[in-house]
């Protein structure tokens, strides 16, 4: 009888059914934030294969330390995630609560890092459509404000993302507080930790592309 | 268990409902007023067009009634249509589930979706928009004078809505389906739904990004897009039609799973090569994406690019005319008979024919050359996209009325509906692929006088049409609220969701069904 | 089956291996090789995410189709658009 389902379940038969099809909702979701970044690889990679002198002189502009020690606390917030979500199937709260704190902690310090990186460009010109001017001898000007308009656009899009994360963060957190999140109920934190590590996965490839390309 | 309709009669019990039946007739609702703004435009450019001097509006407003037409019909119209209308509504009832996987997603999709809706509407209010229903650079960047900011991100955030739809479908088609309804069972609508619903979840996220990029580079004067500042057009024309081109199959493949549902009910036979055809839905969406490239073969693409365009483009052909031999192979020996669905349901297969092989004709690479933007290609698509599309979500509205509704309408008056409708269509259509191949080029309203009588024929086309799509309106209408009352399966039809009162119950089914037989068996049920 | 702490706290030390060899990599003349091979870096730390951290290793057929469908897709898009660029006249 579906009729006597519990309403709280519904549409599903059972939590293993609900657990599943989260699961696989979340992961196809990914799938179209992968297509919805890719279209701003795309243009990348196109103007990267036309101008990769313009590209390489724009990467000199960044800087490349920011753009490590972001990766690498990135690298380390995600890892507390999944420590996370290791502890609270084991009903370890406390840790679970540490784990998400310091992810959170890692997410802003990389965002505070980030608008840092944002307002040194400002102060040097270099932010197309506020006040972007190249004065450098340089014949490839336009595609340099190419470039580095893509790296506002990428890491600009990667950074709305990863407030989204930190709310999520923030709401699983919240839920734990309140009693919601059990062993045998840990659902938020899961699909958060995937949308989380996604969101790393995505400065993963951002690091290279935008800060790798200089000749230094 | 109250049937859905009578299930709250306030305001509240339908724009906070969770039901996806009441979040279908939400759709149906909102996209039939979408319909007719969009047909109106559509009017006034046939009426412009009935002389050659383009005297009724100036080329301006010429030029922003063909793009609000353009724009309100693909992505507030066609693409909604029969997915989030008939697929919301019928699909959980197809596969024995209680609803779909994400109830509040749904609704959810729904609201974004009129937000999209209402951003579009203000900006065709503030003006509207001149740079056609494809936004190409530079007519949207450098030279845009219309609200184009604001109708690309009414577009954006529809998109959004596109995609929570088709990722519902995919987790319930994939995670609700009642025990022993196995793939292989399914019928030939969820498959269809499926294969829609992986290109909406693949191919809309593009379409988001490049609308963005457009609105950044018109914010931050950079050229992403502008070859002065470095940016190439192009890319803008390869990153849309990623998108568009899979997304004229989000404007079919439902429309070929009502087919198939109509086809199999009125000629009371199993849908002849059912695995095939279930299969070469799938095949559609897939090549589907790679030959976008066809839209660009005279625009400075590479033409070897536009070699493996063409030839890849032939490959869709082959899927789809499958579709067509089984269809007409289940009629075969089948015990027809002609209600109004199975009129729309022939009526699509005639024209998807029709539209399909000029469609091989405008992939090969000369051919295309000599009627690239003339309106042998307006005629083209309008075949697939009216005569099939529109033809077919008209038929599935009258095929699942009785479901939706509770209620008959007046037979012979949609029989001879759906006739004024085929009429119509053709008589506005075909003088359009004559006076294309003759040379008229398409976003024209001034032309020579020789065009004169085949504009006129196709107008006149267009007045008939507007009668076909008028009187169901009226019809249908009366019917919701007078009809005859229907019983369960007035078709004597196969499929879970016919052995369902009429309405449908507001959670479907009393007890989750158990399946036992393929699709389209008939004969007793073995559960 | 899930990851076990050990093998988060693995994989985590191999990311941040990574790491510093893509980036001591940037001291070294530039050449034709630079972007490959930070880009197969960055594959090889994406795997890692996907596979450990994001549990696709333990995960049935289908989660891991899907999971892989985004990658597929873009690598179309990319394919053919490169099949324009590549082939132009100049």
């Amino acid at each position: 009888m579906s009729t006597a389902a519990d309403p709280e379940l519904s549409p599903f038969r059972d939590a293993e059914q609900r657990s599943v099809a989260n699961h696989l909702g979340l992961w196809t979701f990914l799938a179209t934030e992968i297509l919805f970044f890719g279209g701003l690889f795309m243009a990348y990679s196109v103007y990267r294969y036309a101008y990769p002198e313009a590209f390489a002189e724009g990467s000199r502009h960044l800087d490349f330390w920011i753009g490590t020690i972001n990766t690498a606390l990135l690298l380390t917030s995600s890892l507390f995630v999944a420590l996370g979500d290791h502890a609270i199937k084991a009903g370890r709260h406390a840790t679970l609560r540490g784990c998400l704190i310091g992810a959170w902690l890692l997410g802003a310090l990389f965002l505070a890092l980030k608008f840092h990186e944002y307002h040194s460009k400002y102060v040097e010109h270099l932010v197309p459509g506020l006040n972007f001017r190249y004065d450098e001898p340089t014949h490839w000007a336009p595609q340099i404000q190419l470039f580095i308009f893509l790296y506002f656009a990428l890491t600009g899009l990667h950074a709305v993302h990863m407030l989204f994360g930190l709310g999520a963060i923030a709401w699983v957190l919240w839920l734990d507080l309140r009693g919601r999140v059990t062993a045998q109920r840990h659902g938020g934190v899961e699909m958060v930790g995937l949308y989380w590590h996604f969101v790393d996965c995505v400065w993963i490839f951002l690091y290279p592309l935008l800060y790798l390309i200089a000749h230094r | 268990m109250p049937d859905y309709l009578a299930a709250g009669h306030t305001v509240r019990s339908w724009l906070g409902t969770l039901d996806h039946k009441r979040i279908g007739l939400l759709y149906l609702a909102s996209i039939t007023v979408f319909f007719w703004i969009a047909a109106g435009a559509a009017g006034l450019m046939r009426w412009d067009l009935l002389t050659p001097q383009g005297d009724v509006v100036t080329s301006d407003l010429y030029n922003r009634l063909f793009t609000l037409h353009g724009v309100l019909m693909v992505w507030f119209f066609l693409i909604p249509s029969i997915p989030n209308v008939l697929g919301n509504f019928i699909l959980p009832l197809m596969i024995g589930a209680r609803d779909l996987a994400f109830p509040r997603l749904n609704l959810a999709s729904w609201y974004i979706f009129m937000a999209g809706g209402a951003l579009v509407l203000y900006a065709i209010l503030a003006g509207g928009v001149d740079t056609g229903w494809t936004f190409y650079t530079p007519y949207s960047s450098t030279y845009a004078n219309g609200h184009v900011m604001l109708m690309a991100v009414g577009v954006f955030v529809t998109g959004f809505s596109s995609i929570a739809t088709g990722l519902n479908f995919i987790v319930t088609i994939h995670k609700l389906r009642a025990p022993g309804l196995t793939w292989f069972r399914l019928p030939l609508f969820v498959w269809s739904l499926y294969a829609t619903s992986l290109i909406l979840v693949l191919a809309t996220p593009v379409l988001a990004i490049t609308l963005l990029l457009v609105a950044l580079e018109r914010l931050a004067g950079v050229g992403v897009f502008d070859p002065k500042l470095g940016g190439d057009p192009l890319l803008f024309q390869h990153l849309f039609w990623f998108y568009s081109h899979p997304a004229v199959y989000i404007m079919i493949l439902p429309g070929m799973g009502v087919v198939s549902e109509t086809i199999a009910a009125f000629a009371r036979r199993r849908v002849f090569g059912y695995r095939i055809v279930a299969l070469s839905s799938l095949a559609i969406a897939v090549l589907g994406f790679l030959v976008w490239g066809h839209h660009m073969f005279v625009s400075s693409q590479s033409v070897y690019a536009g070699v493996v365009f063409s030839l890849l483009s032939f490959l869709v052909a082959v899927p789809s005319a499958i579709k067509v031999f089984n269809w007409t192979a289940t009629l075969y020996r089948g015990s027809i008979s002609f209600e109004t669905p199975m009129l729309y349901a022939l009526g699509f297969v005639g024209l998807f024919t029709v539209g399909g092989l000029t469609g091989l004709f405008l992939a090969t690479l000369p051919i295309d050359v000599h009627v690239h933007d003339t309106y042998f290609v307006i005629a083209h698509f309008h075949y697939i996209m009216v005569g099939g599309m529109v033809m077919a979500y008209m038929g599935g509205i009258h095929y699942w009325w009785p479901k939706i509704s509770g209620r008959m309408y007046h037979e012979w008056t949609a029989r001879i509906t759906a006739l004024i409708t085929f009429f119509g269509f053709n008589l506005t259509f075909f003088p359009q692929f004559v006076l294309g191949y003759l040379g008229m080029p398409r976003r024209y309203h001034v032309y020579p006088p020789e065009f004169q009588t085949l504009n006129v024929l196709s107008s006149a086309g267009a007045s008939i049409l507007a009668v076909g799509y008028l009187l169901p309106l009226v019809y249908l209408g009366w019917s919701f609220f007078f009809g005859r009352r229907a019983g369960p399966n007035p078709w004597g039809a196969t499929g879970l969701e016919w052995r369902t009162p009429s309405p449908a119950p507001q959670h479907n089914f009393e007890r989750t069904p158990v399946v036992t037989t393929e699709a389209y068996h008939r004969g007793e049920p073995t559960d | 089956m899930r990851a076990t702490r050990s093998t988060l706290f693995r994989s985590y030390g191999v990311l941040m291996l990574l790491l510093a060899l893509t980036a001591a990599a940037t001291r070294l003349p530039p050449g034709p090789w630079t972007l490959p091979v930070s880009l197969v870096i960055a594959l090889a730390k994406t795997a890692i995410v996907f596979l450990y951290f994001m549990q696709l290793r333990y995960q049935r057929g289908l989660v891991r189709i899907f999971a892989l469908a985004g990658f597929v897709w873009l690598g179309i898009a990319g394919l053919l658009t490169f099949a324009d660029y590549l082939t132009r006249d100049g």
